[in-house]
């Protein structure tokens, strides 16, 4: 069970021959403060086997009762991804025995779940809209957490036995399951990557999920099948589990689309399995093949009522669903005027919210771009942090920019404010006082500054007499040189034209 | 529905961990059989417009609050494991042999 000895096709080789479908099963954890049948505190890195109660272990005798914003939470999503919330909706038994369940079921849905056909339109990089068509959202709890232990590589095969924490068991999840995904050929990989993204991003907007996939709050399982191109019928698929990036899910169903296409190359058949991600080597290993094990024998859960929804408590519920962030993004590059790259790159550096803000305290959309794309972005680099967490309010912004539009300061000026205000050392205008960085505005010491560059540059002033004006930028440069920075270049180049008699 | 027949009983037990022989499989056919015959009446009485239920009583969303309650502690969680090591439980090696 190496990983990564499968034969592959090159990706263009088979997308030359082969037409992939995809599908997802994505997993979103819930941020609610208990989990989903219990009252146990639903929170990450606490110390194993302590955020339980007897109905997470399974003991004998408990009832599980459902967390209503767990229900209301799975109908935001529901709504979010444009489906129809059941009218009434059954939880069910999923048996297995495995022991990262201690009941030897999982609380699930399974003919009756609480959101049904949905879509989700996804933009890919360059524009393209690929329309996704959601098949359900269903409620469910997650499992708790193996350790494999003994083995030389921590995997779960050569380990000698195995260390359970069942703190995880019970946080509600909601899984979303979309239809078969045609027509995307090529794109596959990056529509793959983008679907994920949108999800992330949904549910991380609704406020329902910490959203953070490097904690499993959101994980993908990826299906993938090839069928030669014209052909109807869907070719045997595989899924492959533990693409737990967005990076991940793109490399992932790349490299099935090549393994696949590589097996059917031979002549031979695609084993329908699982297959487990490797990220260090990028490639993908037989998992566990589907057998008749695989029969869930799904039964009502006799312990828990049926979920029944009404139109008034839908509404009300999709009253309160915040705008999507596509839409979002969309109405914002239209009032800020941004050309596309423009906007790609504020997205990008995740500073919308910012700018968003800043322009809402009172600048204009440029003005506010030009702070947080440059000397905000710029200083939260050197302190790598998110640019967001420097602490540059809207409110100092506008501050700033009221000094240099007053002509107060200059722009060079105010990055030296900048500096002061964020270490501490009080408002702009106050750093300006301190600091003593007020632009020369007493034509007197501008003058002698412009004097002494003229003496110094003779045959530029010579230049500028014959009327060559742009020349006179190297004596502006003098200036301010002079003057370190504290004069109004505007105000300077006047001058100096002044001086030497010739028509700005 | 369908009738129960051995095979049924043999997959049943499989899914189940339940060691079974081959009497018992018999007998247990024959008296899972009996149980079908007899819930098949209720199909009988129950027309098309009774739709099926897993609740004897009509109640819906019973929901609980989302307010953190007691929880066990660690060495209680414990306490039935038959074994544990580092506040886990401890379980044997999940794939034998492979």
């Amino acid at each position: 069970m190496t990983a990564g000895t499968d034969e592959v096709l090159s990706f263009e080789e088979a997308m030359e021959k082969y037409d992939p479908v995809l599908g997802f099963e994505v997993h979103v954890e819930l941020n609610t403060r208990t989990k989903m049948f219990s009252s146990a505190p639903n929170a990450f890195g606490d110390i194993p086997n302590t955020n339980v109660t007897p109905v997470d272990l399974g003991l004998p005798g408990v009832l599980p009762v459902v967390n209503g914003v767990a229900v209301e939470s799975a109908i935001k999503i529901g709504l979010a991804l444009n489906c129809s919330i059941a009218e009434k909706c059954y939880f069910a038994r999923k048996n297995y025995f495995y022991p990262d369940t201690p009941k030897n079921f999982q609380t699930s849905q399974f003919e009756d779940p609480i959101a049904h056909d949905g879509f989700l339109d996804i933009e890919l990089a360059d524009g393209t809209v690929f329309r996704v068509e959601i098949e359900r959202a269903h409620m469910e709890e997650d499992a708790g957490k193996l350790t494999h232990m003994g083995g030389s590589t921590g995997r779960i095969q050569g380990a000698e036995f195995s260390l359970v924490d069942y703190n995880r068991a019970g946080v509600p999840l909601i899984e979303i399951v979309t239809k078969p995904i045609e027509g995307a050929g090529s794109r596959a990989p990056e529509l793959a990557k983008a679907y994920v993204a949108a999800i992330r991003e949904i549910v991380k907007n609704l406020g329902v999920s910490d959203a953070r996939m490097e904690r499993g709050n959101v994980r993908c399982d990826a299906n993938v099948s090839l069928r030669p191109h014209g052909r109807e019928r869907f070719g045997t698929r595989t899924e492959t589990k533990n693409v737990n990036s967005l990076r991940a899910v793109e490399h992932a169903v790349r490299y099935e689309i090549q393994r696949h296409a590589a097996v059917l190359d031979t002549g031979t058949a695609i084993l329908q399995e699982t297959r487990h991600w490797h990220e260090d080597t990028r490639s993908t290993t037989s998992g566990r093949p589907k057998s008749d094990a695989d029969d869930y024998r799904y039964f009502p859960e006799p312990d828990l009522v049926p979920v029944v929804t009404n139109e008034a408590w839908i509404e009300k519920l999709r009253a309160e669903l915040p705008e999507p962030p596509a839409e979002r993004r969309k109405r914002l590059q239209a009032d800020w005027g941004y050309s596309d790259a423009e906007f790609r790159d504020v997205v990008n550096a995740g500073v919308m919210s910012s700018i968003e803000d800043t322009v809402a305290a009172g600048v204009s959309a440029a003005v506010a771009r030009k702070w947080w794309m440059g000397e905000i972005s710029r200083r939260a680099k050197l302190a790598d942090v998110e640019p967001a967490e420097l602490g540059v309010t809207p409110e100092l912004i506008v501050e700033l920019n009221a000094l240099i539009e007053s002509g107060k300061i200059n722009d060079k000026l105010s990055r030296d404010v900048l500096d002061g205000v964020l270490a501490g050392e009080g408002t702009p205008s106050e750093v300006v006082e301190k600091r003593g960085l007020a632009v020369v505005s007493d034509d007197g010491p501008l003058l002698e500054a412009i004097d002494g560059a003229l003496a110094a540059q003779p045959d530029v002033a010579d230049k500028i007499r014959g009327g060559k004006v742009q020349a006179v930028g190297a004596i502006v440069g003098g200036v301010m040189k002079a003057t370190r920075g504290q004069a109004d270049a505007g105000r300077v180049r006047e001058l100096i034209l002044q001086r030497l008699g010739v028509e700005g | 529905m369908a009738e129960i027949n051995r095979d049924d009983v043999a997959h049943l037990a499989r899914l189940a961990h339940i060691d079974m022989t081959d009497e018992e499989l018999d007998r247990m056919a024959g008296e899972l059989a009996v149980i079908v015959e007899s819930i098949k009446t209720v199909s009988e009485v129950a027309g098309d417009d009774v739709p099926a239920t897993s609740h004897p009583i009509p109640l819906s969303n019973v929901f609980r609050e989302d307010v953190v309650g007691e929880t066990l502690s660690n060495e209680e969680a414990l306490l039935g494991a038959p074994d544990n090591a580092d506040g886990r439980f401890k379980v044997p090696a999940i794939l034998d042999g492979e």
